[in-house]
């Protein structure tokens, strides 16, 4: 029924008013979690750590240590990378794996909206929720620390604001392509275990792009990985970064990645119906 | 339990019951092994970061470095075929009630609840740690005697309780906070700290790391003793902080379960 009323709609208002009711009904479920959600914000400590061991690094030898970094900007950028990996962390593939074995996929499919969107809606709403977490433990860092605060300029600020959400929605589709592979497989969530390494060591959560060699910088800046971390937590530090060629490159990698994750779901589809679920 | 032999006779039936339901995943040998492969290849890239131009990582040479990180991947391997996959199951029985059923044992539930389940995937990680320290207190020169040895494998074994303290104090808090499961991923993500050695750390977060979160009696201390240098004092203390930690998580185990009131009520 409230189909029925809602044709009239014009579809773009249809669309915003089915993306308000599930950003809302969901921010309510995760307010729930709270709890758990302030557990996960910290366990996203690894910058913060490998701050600890390059600060100390660079007082013992200089920036070139550091690739260049001087103390000042190596704070800054694991503070903005601590800030970057908690607005693009992706867990879909863990609540599909238990949606499907639950049989809760099914329901889901019989409503008139992609399930994608549930787990897309899903993570905003976590990540809503986990804004003021973030914001005090930044502010606890700055209490403690005062001579790490900074303010980055406006036009780094609202680059970041952009390349932020552009980045989850990369990590989001590189994520999406391996739960797709929940229709084949029930090792999935160990394959993107396997993916989770390369993002690890090439992102620029554990260190600096700069402190990397020639070669294996260049090698990181031809993967994804860089663009989700590096690139989002350099605009906001205020470092050295190319600003087109980041942008250019998460917009090339979601263009070629997501469709891959269309396509796995309607193979997936496929099969699903197939097994008779 | 009578005595040391009725316990490793159970252990020998739980770990090969554990075996038989894990072998059903034959693909998760070549996930895991090459998961451990990777994640050693990335961290021995990144140690190797802080020794170019020839720097050395807060006065350890990239051999004796070399020990830490193979101590932290032995520990973490250690944790995922024991700790993550018994204490995972504690919570789970907190919160289904179960945990009468193993209250109910005529075994005792602290050993039956820490080891019970046996999960071969974290082997690989052991392994490879092993290799890896050997290799390191090989090349960095150092001619073990069999006293240093022994110590040295002694702190080692106090590292390992230590570390079982910690994660079982946290799942126990489950009788009280169903949902605690995430604090134990907290602990991990901290402890990611013990893979360099403590010295390479600012003053403040040394002290963080020696007295609030022990990781440096985790992998610091061990490596030292492997290495011979570390002084007696330290050594001792390693050994007394896990000794305390042990008891403590014993008498927290009888504390908690004063509190729990079964899954009816």
């Amino acid at each position: 029924m409230n189909q029925r009323r809602s044709w009239p709609l014009p579809r773009a208002a249809h669309g915003l008013r089915m993306a308000r009711v599930l950003l809302s009904t969901q921010y309510a479920y995760m307010l729930e979690y709270r709890a758990e959600i302030v557990l996960w914000a910290l366990s996203g400590v690894l910058p913060l750590i490998m701050l600890g061991v390059w600060s100390e690094a660079s007082a013992a030898g200089g920036p070139e240590a550091t690739g260049g970094l001087g103390a000042q900007a190596l704070g800054r950028y694991f503070l903005s990378a601590f800030v970057v990996r908690q607005f693009t962390i992706v867990w879909v593939i863990h609540s599909f794996e238990e949606d499907t074995l639950a049989g809760r996929l099914s329901p889901y499919l019989l409503q008139p909206l992609a399930p994608v969107w549930r787990y897309v809606t899903a993570h905003l709403a976590e990540q809503i929720t986990r804004l003021p977490f973030v914001l005090a433990i930044l502010a606890l860092v700055f209490l403690i620390h005062p001579a790490s605060a900074w303010l980055p300029s406006p036009p780094r600020l609202l680059a970041a604001l952009v390349a932020i959400p552009l980045a989850f929605a990369l990590r989001f589709a590189i994520q999406w392509i391996l739960t797709m592979l929940c229709f084949w497989t029930e090792r999935a969530a160990a394959l993107e275990r396997l993916m989770y390494i390369p993002y690890l060591f090439l992102s620029g959560l554990v260190a600096p792009l700069e402190a990397y060699p020639e070669g294996v910088r260049a090698f990181a800046l031809a993967t994804p990985f860089p663009w989700m971390v590096h690139f989002p937590a350099q605009l906001l530090a205020g470092g050295e970064v190319p600003v087109a060629r980041g942008f250019v490159a998460l917009l090339l990698w979601t263009l070629v990645l997501a469709p891959i994750g269309w396509m796995g779901w309607k193979l997936g589809m496929r099969r699903h119906s197939a097994l008779g679920a | 339990m009578d005595g040391p032999s009725a316990a490793a006779r159970l252990l020998r039936r739980f770990w090969s019951a554990s075996l038989a339901a894990e072998m059903e995943y034959g693909m998760n040998a070549a996930i895991e092994l090459l998961s451990v492969l990777g994640n050693l290849a990335g961290s021995l890239f990144v140690l190797s970061l802080f020794f170019r131009d020839g720097r050395n990582l807060g006065g350890w040479s990239w051999d004796q470095a070399l020990v830490v990180l193979g101590i932290y991947t032995l520990l973490d391997g250690l944790t995922s075929t024991l700790l993550q996959p018994n204490l995972g199951a504690l919570v789970t029985h907190v919160q289904k009630g179960t945990l009468d059923f193993v209250l109910l044992k005529p075994v005792d539930s602290q050993f039956w609840l820490s080891l019970r389940i046996f999960s071969p995937w974290g082997l690989p990680g052991v392994a490879v740690g092993g290799v890896l320290m050997i290799a390191g207190v090989v090349r960095a020169g150092t001619t073990p005697t069999p006293l240093g040895l022994a110590i040295g494998g002694l702190v080692l074994l106090a590292a390992s309780l230590l570390l079982y303290s910690l994660w079982f104090v946290l799942a126990a808090t489950s009788i009280w906070f169903v949902k605690v499961w995430n604090a134990t991923e907290v602990l991990r993500a901290t402890l990611v700290a013990g893979r360099y050695p403590i010295s390479a750390y600012p003053a403040g977060l040394r002290v963080l790391f020696t007295f609030v979160l022990p990781v440096a009696f985790l992998t610091t201390v061990p490596a030292e003793a492997l290495l011979g240098k570390a002084a007696a004092p330290v050594v001792l203390a390693g050994l007394l902080v896990a000794g305390l930690a042990l008891g403590a998580s014993r008498l927290f185990w009888i504390f908690a379960l004063r509190f729990y009131t079964s899954a009816s009520s």
